[in-house]
């Protein structure tokens, strides 16, 4: 078995020349991506640049057809599921079972993922994103809102260091999307590391402190928000998608 | 191999939990072989329908588990959940037991079932054992490929369609022994004329059951 | 240029076969005229199944090494054997008629064809109904690899199935020498025509592929 290299401690997510395709169509070109550990990177980009097929790949669920990608220090082509450890993954897809109520749900996830002391952890959790009160309801009984704060508690119960967010406002309301962020900077304060993709600039601009624009498959601009002039960004991206206001 | 147990058996409580809530496939598949029961009835004379009991029995089984295991993975695929059970640090073969095992209860329940009611029906003479053999058996290996094959079609355009197209021809082998073995055992056979068929059935029932377990992994991935 | 070669080998080889089959091997005294139609029946049959362990072996390698090659000659070897398979049956038809007097009889052989071109037509629709071109490749695969290794089991269980009354066989004793070389040519022939027709269709595989990338480019 195949350890965490020690001169990639400092990166959790390492992406050299990925390629993607679903037969003859090239859905990721080449795409290099280096994000440190802590880091809260949003990859913006118009539908159809690849945004989810490159998460998707750094979830390990979709194999690279060629290019190196090792999450968490582990290369996952080879030991996917020493990196599914530590990533959560939330989704506009919530991956709740309707008929199963919400600890029958987060008890399934759970041990799936082995996580230790199971009972207290759930409590911690679901009381978290403010869903101790339906812990014995059936999902399909809770409103859109709650089953996406409900998923984010699934995301994050087994403490993952890594965080992938595919397009997460989709569906969150205003309640969800306050409770992801503290979620989230509870994590980044410990040395979490988000990688998250939207098409919508200024709430992605809000959320991350690193900007990147993916377009046609590849990462086309990528820089620290310190650094970073928004009305470039915004011309920028504008000119690659061929959006206009 | 206790965590790789663990995790097969929360696969399947979760299965068994939605499906105590909800009996879909139970119900309908249920439902769906005693109405080919009836069928058949009118499609033969019904003073010969003895004669063909056993045909009918298998012709009944297969058709409803093809209905059960092709809810299977819609299930799953209702809120993205199979990439959920993907995401979670397992191999391949843990999610194909798993589903395997829930799909393989729900096929004996309904054949638990539907067998007394078929004895009735047709006046068969009285229950034998070695039947319950046959039945595991013949299940065992619906199960083994129709998982698989349930996983398969549930990603393609036609799934309706797909897997009664894959399943029915590769378990051919598994109804031909299955209906000639409670056949030999309702006239009374002997226990010899009996074992060739279930050999066929048991090594059926083991080459898929690794085969599918290998490649399972090839059709949940993307 | 290699495949002319093989295209002529095999032309010069087919009527070969047909001299034999027509004109050089004997009668058999049982069964009259009808017999001769067994040396076009076990080279399509014995094509079938080399097609489809060709198919077994590309579905292996495609989903070890993901080149799409494999894929391309899993692929190709399939339509063929296809091909085949339909040819066994009808033929196979063709030749119960007068020695059974039915076009159709569920005998072992003639069962498992049958069992084995359906598995394989469900292996090409699995390819057509795919959500993607990988999708389909990937999903053939598996189904190229269960398809094989469910072929030793149709066989057993039909023949099992069917074995208490033995249909007629083709030959009481032996085969006579001339009878074996005559099949031995007309396999051959048989053989070298799968290989032409394979190369074919894999190079207009290729070439279709050729083009989708150079127009999505």
């Amino acid at each position: 078995m195949e350890g965490p290299s020690s001169a990639s401690q400092d990166w959790a997510i390492e992406v050299q020349g990925l390629t993607k395709s679903f037969g003859t169509h090239l859905a990721l070109r080449g795409v290099d991506l280096m994000v440190r550990r802590g880091d809260y990177v949003v990859i913006f980009g118009p539908n159809g640049a690849g945004k989810t097929t490159l998460i998707k790949v750094l979830a390990t669920i979709i194999k690279p057809s060629s290019g190196n990608v090792r999450v968490a220090g582990f290369n996952v082509r080879d030991s996917p599921v020493q990196s599914r450890r530590k990533i959560g993954v939330v989704s506009h897809q919530t991956f709740l079972y309707d008929n199963l109520t919400a600890l029958e749900n987060l008890k399934f996830y759970g041990r799936m993922y082995d996580v230790p002391n199971l009972e207290e952890r759930i409590h911690e959790i679901i009381t978290k994103v403010g869903l101790a009160s339906c812990l014995h309801r059936q999902v399909r009984t809770l409103s859109r809102g709650m089953q996406q704060r409900l998923s984010i508690a699934r995301a994050v119960l087994h403490r993952p260091s890594i965080m992938l967010l595919d397009e997460p406002e989709t569906g969150l309301d205003q309640y969800a999307t306050a409770m992801l962020r503290e979620v989230l900077d509870v994590l980044s304060a410990g040395e979490g590391t988000v990688v998250m993709t939207t098409h919508r600039l200024e709430y992605g601009l809000k959320m991350g402190d690193h900007v990147a624009i993916m377009a046609e498959g590849r990462i086309a601009y990528s820089k620290s928000k310190q650094s970073l002039d928004v009305d470039s960004l915004r011309q920028t991206y504008y000119r690659l998608t061929g959006t206009a206001r | 191999m206790k965590k790789f147990l663990g995790k097969v058996l929360a696969i399947l409580w979760k299965d068994i939990l939605a499906e105590l809530r909800t009996r879909d496939i139970v119900v309908s598949v249920l439902v769906f072989a005693l109405l080919v029961i009836v069928i058949f009835n009118f499609a033969f004379e019904p003073e010969r329908v003895g004669l063909v009991a056993c045909g009918v029995l298998w012709v009944a089984l297969t058709f409803a588990g093809v209905l059960g295991l092709s809810r299977s993975f819609v299930l799953e695929k209702d809120k993205g959940c199979l990439e959920g059970l993907m995401l979670c640090p397992v191999d391949g073969d843990v999610i194909y037991f798993g589903k395997m095992v829930g799909n393989l209860s729900f096929m004996l329940i309904v054949a638990i079932i539907v067998l007394p009611i078929l004895f009735i029906l047709f006046n068969l003479p009285i229950f034998r054992p070695e039947l319950v053999l046959i039945v595991v058996l013949a299940t065992i290996g619906f199960a083994s490929v129709g998982t698989l094959f349930s996983a398969l079609a549930v990603n393609t355009k036609a799934r309706e369609i797909m897997l009664p197209m894959l399943f029915f021809p590769i378990v051919t082998p598994v109804i031909i022994a299955a209906v000639k073995a409670s056949g030999i055992v309702l006239q009374g056979g002997s226990l010899s004329n009996l074992s060739i068929w279930l050999q066929v059935m048991a090594a059926f029932d083991i080459i898929f059951l690794v085969v599918s377990s290998l490649v399972f992994q090839f059709i949940i991935e993307e | 240029m290699r495949s002319n070669i093989l295209l002529g080998l095999s032309f010069l080889l087919m009527v070969a076969a047909l001299y034999l089959v027509f004109i050089y091997v004997p009668t058999e005294k049982e069964m009259g005229i009808v017999q001769r139609i067994f040396y076009l029946m076990v080279p399509m049959g014995w094509l079938a199944l080399l097609a489809f362990l060709i198919v077994f072996i590309g579905s292996i390698l495609y989903l070890v090494k993901r080149e799409s090659r494999w894929d391309i000659l899993a692929h190709s070897s399939a339509e063929v054997g296809i091909v085949f398979t339909t040819l066994t049956l009808i033929v196979g038809s063709i030749w119960a008629k007068p020695v059974w007097g039915v076009w159709w009889t569920w005998e072992p052989r003639l069962t498992s064809t049958l069992v084995l071109w359906l598995i394989y037509v469900a292996y090409l629709m699995v390819r057509s109904l795919a959500a993607d071109e990988s999708q389909g490749a990937r999903f053939a695969a598996v189904v190229g690899i269960i398809g094989f290794i469910d072929i030793p089991i149709v066989v057993l269980a039909t023949t099992l199935w069917r074995g208490m009354h033995p249909g007629p066989i083709i030959f009481q004793g032996g085969l006579a020498p001339s009878m074996l070389l005559t099949l031995l040519v007309s396999i051959a022939a048989f053989t070298t025509l799968y290989f032409c027709l394979l190369g074919r269709r894999i190079g207009l595989r290729e070439a279709e592929a050729e083009i989708r990338k150079m127009s999505q480019d």
